[in-house]
């Protein structure tokens, strides 16, 4: 009886935490690698989950736009072992490349080993063999790592599946209010809150170790930036003067925190040391001058101002000295995100009502739209560049949809209950 | 509605008003019959403000009064005060003005459309714009505060432009008369 209530129980919770993922193509990417990722044996003594290694994994190099894996109703043979791989019957089906594997206990019963190859169909080569150890309930984070570790391998660029994302929830209307702080795993799964809160709360930014998140918080009346360590919960408050204390964005390096600031009369972007916490004025312009994001080799801040009478993109010397002008088609542009390599920007374009995703090329200055919108903003590059994760809206409800940087494949993210908005994607953690 | 209606209708309130006039008991000194002596009527008597005296704080809550209107409407990516607020922003300049403790503060905000930030920025623009009249109308600057909630406090959720309007707003917040 006790085994069945358990039973129940757990149940009931992998209920909780089981995040819809809907998936939708835009038009298929002809050039997208062939896969297959065959269903792992299950060699350990806990129950098998109910959603296996092969599908994180499947889902996952999906979600990049780069991969074609074959659907699990395809796969017509289920090797284990490199030695039952007919590699004829893959080439028959079109596959270029072949994933087997099984998951079994890690020495002393502290977790799992995930044991699997990657192959060439075409030359038979065995490109990966490796061992995967995570801890008992940490099956999922192994089975993003091993995604990174086959996207790595076929494509030369490290996998962004194993990272996690930051997002804000809102429930409740009018007095009933409640917003909370969410960190879940890349595609969406396994949301923990780590602030709550009646008052707003707005724009999380991780630091680059990714062990800790900024963020504003209205719980004081007026906003407020603090800096929160994720896996302690221990916070400080940063920056809590008069006017608007927003915008918070970690330096690469960790060091500086730059900020929109407007105790001096109108909005201006600042960069404060976060050892000695002194700061420093980067604008001076009686423009809006907001939502600072750093390149990545922490040269420019690139930064949202009107001060050319609509919002567009500018950038500046972290030095200091003339704002230039970044973006220059649309009406609207702001939020810069810089890419990983610091050669695009994905920003909210708008036009009219309408707001979308465009990334633009740094050099050319050609700008290209990736979304339908009409209401999307808050673009947050993956740390490897290969895919933008961005809110949107279905209806009166906030969502959160990633898409390639190629703009070939769109996926929407349901996550937990509620208005969901700001999402940030966390560096690579190693 | 403009200035010569509103001249009007204060007019006919206030003619309306004087001919609520209040009664007092007669006595009649030459009667002796104490046996014959009727109970005094009971009346209530009640004040009501000149709706356009904006340095009393009954006004307030007078729906017939501009200090009643405590909220500003704003055009599209806007921060300009319309000609059409200004007569509301005087009066409550004319109050903060007559009374020294009277502390406001001008809670700034923006429709959903545009980022969460730059929104922060307009609604404090909007604020400050509404400041600075008081200010120059004669308002203390110890006495105005401006905070922005951008766009994170709407009165409305839906995408269209009935609702949009109501939210490009600043609200005229007294916290203290």
């Amino acid at each position: 009886m006790q085994k069945i209530l358990f039973t129940l129980f757990i149940l009931c919770v992998s209920q909780l935490v089981h995040a819809k993922l809907e998936i939708q193509i835009i038009q298929g990417n002809a050039s997208a690698l062939p896969i297959a990722v065959i269903p792992m044996q299950w060699r350990a003594t806990e129950p098998r989950p109910q959603t296996g290694v092969a599908d994180v994994v499947s889902s996952d190099l999906y979600r990049s736009g780069l991969f074609e894996p074959l659907d699990e109703q395809d796969i017509v043979d289920r090797p284990v072992d490199a030695e039952s791989i007919r590699y004829g019957t893959w080439r028959l089906l079109k596959v270029d490349y072949i994933v087997i594997g099984h998951v079994r206990d890690a020495p002393g019963g502290t977790g799992y080993e995930i044991v699997y190859q990657l192959f060439d169909v075409h030359t038979q080569e065995a490109l990966l063999s490796q061992v995967t150890t995570v801890g008992l309930g940490d099956l999922r984070f192994g089975a993003h790592r091993v995604a990174d570790a086959i996207y790595e391998k076929l494509t030369g660029v490290p996998g962004a599946f194993s990272t996690r994302i930051a997002y804000i929830s809102a429930t409740g209307v009018g007095n009933d209010q409640n917003y909370q702080l969410f960190v879940a795993d890349a595609d969406g799964f396994n949301p923990q809150a780590v602030v709550g809160s009646p008052e707003p709360l707005l724009s999380p930014n991780w630091s680059p170790d990714g062990q800790a998140l900024a963020y504003v918080s209205f719980e004081r009346g007026n906003s407020a930036i603090y800096v929160q360590n994720v896996s302690t919960g221990q916070r400080e408050l940063v920056s809590s003067g008069k006017g608007i204390n927003g915008a918070p964005a970690h330096s690469p390096d960790g060091r500086y925190l730059a900020m929109t600031l407007s105790s001096s009369g109108n909005p201006e972007i600042y960069i404060r040391d976060l050892t000695t916490g002194q700061k420093r004025q980067l604008t001076q312009h009686w423009a809006i001058d907001t939502e600072p994001a750093w390149s990545p080799d922490s040269q420019w801040v690139y930064f949202t101002s009107d001060r050319g009478g609509k919002p567009q993109i500018y950038r500046v010397a972290v030095t200091g000295g003339n704002p230039s002008r970044v973006s220059l088609e649309g009406d609207y542009n702001a939020r810069a995100s810089i890419s990983p390599d610091g050669t695009r920007i994905a920003m909210a374009h708008g036009r009219g009502n309408e707001y979308r995703i465009a990334v633009l090329d740094i050099d050319t200055g050609r700008t290209r739209i990736l979304t339908p919108g009409v209401l999307d903003e808050s673009p947050s590059f993956a740390p490897n560049g290969s895919m933008i994760l961005y809110a949107t809206r279905e209806g009166p409800r906030g969502v959160l949809s990633a898409v390639s940087v190629d703009g070939n494949v769109r996926q929407r993210l349901i996550l937990t209950e509620g208005d969901v908005r700001e999402p940030a994607w966390s560096p690579v953690i190693r | 509605m403009n200035t010569t209606w509103r001249f009007l209708l204060a007019l006919v309130i206030a003619v309306s008003i004087s001919a609520c006039k209040t009664t007092e008991p007669v006595t009649d000194t030459t009667d002796t019959d104490t046996t014959d002596t009727k109970p005094a009527t009971e009346v209530t008597t009640a004040a009501a403000p000149d709706p356009r005296d904006y340095t009393d704080a009954r006004n307030f809550d007078n729906s017939e009064s501009l200090l009643s209107k405590r909220v500003i409407y704003f055009d599209f990516d806007k921060s300009e005060v319309k000609y059409e607020y200004r007569p509301i922003v005087a009066a409550h300049a004319a109050y903060v003005k007559a009374h020294s403790s009277a502390r406001v503060t001008l809670e700034g905000h923006a429709d959903e459309r545009g980022t969460r930030e730059y929104n922060l920025g307009l609604g404090e623009r909007r604020g400050n714009a509404i400041s600075g009249l008081l200010s120059a109308a004669g308002a203390m600057g110890n006495q105005l505060d401006t905070i922005s909630y951008g766009e994170e406090r709407p009165v409305c959720r839906v995408s269209d432009e009935n609702c949009w309007w109501q939210n490009r707003r600043v609200e005229i917040v007294y916290t203290a008369r």
